[in-house]
């Protein structure tokens, strides 16, 4: 048997690659992106800088190309300017005249709308081309950086042009961002018209939190360590508390954010996300598959309690002082009507029907203009069931929390009781931190980054699919059904906590917010 | 914030440090590992500098040692820096304390946390036996750092290699060989030879050889090219040659047979780069450990003078492949075998080296490492 028929049949491993070399970093394959929308925030602050960082860090594929696509009377140079400004100001990585030369050779751009057939021709050619001159071997990405009432324009044009269909031994993939929909019917009617066009294993579905470092880091302290695990289910665990918080109001992005409101924005997408991954069984292996059968079964066995006037709070913020900053209400921002009932805090509980969690619920909250701007998953557990001390003694001490600080500040901070120094028992909660090193560091990549290499190279752990998607609206339909029948958000003071009624939904099962 | 102490002992300094961290407020400490950095008064300061800037993604306590005279009386002279994403001493030793600088160095270790050490330039022929050194699980070399005798110095570091040894020539060589490596994933032929081109002194192209060579069981030349660095590496195909040219140190040209010809920024890079690679493992480096096993064999056969006369018999042995490579996988050691005779495996890369290291050796054989690839 000569080499070749062996080759023949299955393809020789790589001599330079060896499993126990993991030094070598990953590097995609030949590619190029398309992007829609390059004039877009989305495009200028995230998807253009990880670029320029992910080929400074050597991870992009020589002759990587990239190519806009905008409604702009633009040329390629343009084009470049754009992207050029954009690393300037949001690279993490210093700018590097070798690595832009490198870069920008494969820049190309596109001007067309979106419903222009002639324009998406010449994306076709424009492709060919880079496939020719720049080696992309026919592996496209196309970023659809746009609002999602364009994608099913775009979508159509590229499978009318034949864009979405690769050529034996190439692929093409879709990239979306959220949101994912407004509710499980528009879900799935945004997915038909993704997957009539391009297979599930070729979408990526972009949840930039699921990029972060802290986030994959949850998987790390849950599975790969002995004593957080045997205490991680209902006999030691009371509650989960799932935050996410920013301090900023809606800034400039009335157009997208009215109407949408906080649950749909982040509960139905970031934190449903976080919770599936705080509440989830071991996966049987670290691959896409296993990890998204373990997400799903956690997400269909979400049950929201009964009695939702009880069990969840919205909020809208009104005027009031922010971190010393004094800062009009929700009603009084630009492009909203003062009738809006758009809500900007949103709280619900949930319980997992699961033997591990049964009677454990979990408490989810986001919102803008509170305190501070932070993301972070407590495990709070039970008191202990016996104190062998005087009740005075332990008057001071709260109950045990693991807390996983997702941002800012990464780490993972541990409280427990310890006992005051001096002469009497007296116990008190104190606060072990572990911060997370190289935050801030060149070396430590950013979650967009991650999630594009993960793209180009086909990885998909990170990225939910479909059915997660409709899962988390499943169960958030009936809140948000529930809500807009039933009178509006309450107002909550800019820069506090939320609404009185976050505080009683708590107060209600004996609990607290914990103050993040 | 720094503070000096004079005629001190370790355990005057570690309450110092404890004082420190108390009155900073925050008793807790992050720190992941101790870098131990042996280092003299020339290079202190741009060494701690890196190690300090490494310690923000991997944060550590930094000692530095300074061996100073060893003449007078025994004397240790701290300096501590307290804040930022670690804490750093400097250790300056004199009299006969510069024999025994593990005594310090012991007490002021992390507790129950990995040990690393870096000689940012002179290192000892056998790190894993210097008494600093065996403190470690890591201990970090840097050939290249050498001013002169360079190719000397990372020969005697590969005979002298223990599990957890590196050197940053190693390090150097990272993204060539993803290059590389991305460069047959692409286009996956046999490769039936080989050439590495760099400056004449330079440790960085003699592991990429002795890699390349190891891990394509074909003889790679070694060229002398200005530099700087590494300048081109190619390999022969069926369909011609894969190759990656990189005239100026900064970016490279990237040529595989069937595709255009494309430019790749392939920048070399700053020594905290190469420190903050070095920590993000910690474990011994199977494949250094292969690399450098080879690169003594080519020696050997090439006829360099050895670093010790004492090598390790593993190293220099031409034993059958099992017994030569008990850490090789089945599949590689068997393509070996194919490829070669066990009593000639050996021999080959080694003859192709004679003709790259010195091409003015007068009874070099007519290009060996085409015959050596024919005969495959």
């Amino acid at each position: 048997m000569t080499t070749t028929e062996i080759a023949g049949r299955t393809p020789a491993p790589n001599p330079l690659r060896d499993e126990r070399d993991r030094r070598l970093p990953r590097i995609a394959g030949p590619c190029g992106m398309v992007i829609f929308g390059v004039t877009g925030d989305l495009s200028r602050k995230k998807v253009m800088p990880a670029i320029y960082d992910l080929a400074n860090r050597g991870l992009l594929p020589p002759g990587f190309a990239l190519v806009g696509f905008a409604r702009r009377d633009w040329a390629t140079q343009d084009f470049a300017k754009i992207v050029h400004d954009s690393v300037m100001e949001h690279a993490r990585t210093p700018f590097r005249e070798e690595v832009w030369n490198q870069l920008s050779r494969g820049f190309r751009f596109v001007p067309g709308d979106f419903s222009d057939d002639v324009a998406f021709d010449q994306l076709h050619d424009v492709i060919a081309e880079l496939d020719r001159e720049r080696g992309t071997a026919g592996n496209h990405a196309f970023y659809l950086a746009i609002p999602p009432r364009f994608f099913p324009d775009v979508i159509d044009q590229l499978k009318k042009h034949g864009l979405a269909d690769p050529v034996a031994g190439a692929w093409r993939r879709l990239v979306v961002e959220k949101p994912f929909g407004h509710d499980l019917a528009s879900a799935m009617e945004l997915n038909s018209v993704i997957s009539d066009v391009f297979p599930a294993e070729s979408v990526f579905r972009i949840d930039h939190y699921l990029g972060k470092e802290t986030v994959q880091n949850i998987l790390a302290l849950r599975f790969a360590n002995q004593f957080f695990e045997p205490v991680w289910n209902s006999n030691y665990v009371d509650h989960v508390q799932i935050t996410m918080a920013e301090d900023i109001g809606i800034g400039s992005r009335a157009g997208y954010y009215d109407g949408i409101g906080a649950a749909r924005d982040v509960i139905q997408n970031h934190l449903m996300q976080l919770m599936a991954l705080i509440a989830m069984e071991e996966p049987v292996s670290f691959d896409a598959q296993s990890l998204r059968m373990e997400k799903q079964k956690v997400l269909r066995s979400v049950r929201l309690p009964n009695r939702l006037d009880l069990t969840t709070s919205r909020g809208q913020y009104g005027p009031g002082w922010a971190g010393g900053v004094k800062v009009g209400g929700y009603l009084q921002e630009e492009d909203i009507p003062s009738t809006s009932t758009t809500d900007t805090f949103a709280a619900i509980k949930l319980e997992i029907d699961t033997r591990r969690w049964a009677g454990v619920p979990f408490y989810l909250r986001t919102g803008k203009r509170l305190g501070r701007r932070v993301t972070e998953v407590a495990v709070v557990f039970k008191r202990a069931p016996h104190l062998p001390f005087d009740k005075t003694a332990t008057e001071e001490l709260g109950e045990n929390a693991a807390v996983i600080r997702v941002q800012p500040d990464e780490g993972v901070t541990m409280r427990f009781g310890a006992k005051v120094p001096g002469t009497a028992m007296e116990i008190r909660d104190v606060n072990m931190d572990f911060a997370y090193g190289g935050t801030f560091v060149e070396s430590s990549p950013e979650a967009y980054e991650r999630l594009i290499l993960d793209v180009l190279l086909g990885d998909p752990p990170l990225f939910p699919q479909l059915e997660e998607v409709e899962l988390s609206w499943k169960v958030l339909d009936p809140v948000i059904e529930y809500w807009s029948s039933h009178g509006k958000p309450d107002t909550y003071p800019s820069g506090t906590w939320g609404p009185q009624s976050a505080v009683d939904m708590l107060a209600r099962d004996g609990r607290v917010w914990r103050r993040p | 914030m720094t503070i000096e102490l004079t005629s001190t002992n370790a355990s005057a300094i570690a309450a110092a440090l404890l004082a420190e961290r108390r009155k900073a407020g925050s008793p807790s400490m992050g720190m992941v590992m101790t870098l131990l950095v042996v280092t003299d008064e020339g290079d202190h300061y741009d060494a701690l500098k890196v190690a300090k800037s490494v310690s923000r993604e991997h944060p550590s306590r930094i000692l530095g040692v300074i061996k100073r005279s060893a003449r007078g009386a025994a004397n240790l002279d701290a300096e501590l820096t307290i804040g930022g994403s670690g804490e750093s001493v400097l250790l300056r030793m004199t009299g006969e304390l510069t024999r025994h600088p593990e005594s310090v160095v012991l007490p002021l270790l992390l507790p129950d946390s990995p040990v690393v050490v870096w000689w940012p330039r002179k290192a000892p022929d056998d790190p894993a036996a210097d008494p600093l050194g065996a403190l470690a699980q890591r201990r970090i070399t840097d050939a290249a750092a050498m001013e002169r005798g360079r190719t000397q110095a990372i020969l005697t570091q590969s005979r002298s290699y223990a599990d957890g040894n590196t050197d940053l020539s190693w390090t150097r060589i990272t993204p060539w060989r993803a290059l590389l490596a991305a460069a047959l994933d692409q286009y996956p032929a046999r490769i039936r030879g080989g050439v590495v081109a760099a400056e004449r002194s330079n440790p960085s192209a003699d592991l990429l050889v002795a890699w390349l060579t190891d891990c394509l069981g074909v003889a790679i030349e070694r060229e002398t090219s200005k530099g700087p660095g590494i300048t081109s590496v190619t390999l022969q195909t069926g369909g011609g040659p894969i190759e990656i040219a990189r005239p100026d140190g900064l970016l490279a040209e990237f040529t595989i047979p069937n595709a255009p010809n494309r430019p790749v920024a392939l920048k070399r890079r700053d020594l905290a780069e190469l420190l903050a690679e070095e920590l993000r493992r910690l474990d011994p480096d199977d494949i250094y450990a292969e690399t450098v096993k080879r690169l003594c064999k080519i020696a050997d056969a090439t006829g360099r003078t050895p670093a010790k006369p004492a090598a390790r018999p593993s190293s220099t042995g031409s034993d059958g492949p099992s017994v030569a490579d008990p850490k090789r996988s089945p599949t590689s050691a068997a393509k070996l075998a194919k490829a070669q005779k066990p009593s000639d495996r050996d021999a080959i890369p080694a003859r192709s080296t004679a003709t790259k290291a010195s091409a003015k050796r007068p009874g070099t054989k007519k290009t060996p490492a085409k015959k050596a690839a024919r005969s495959r």
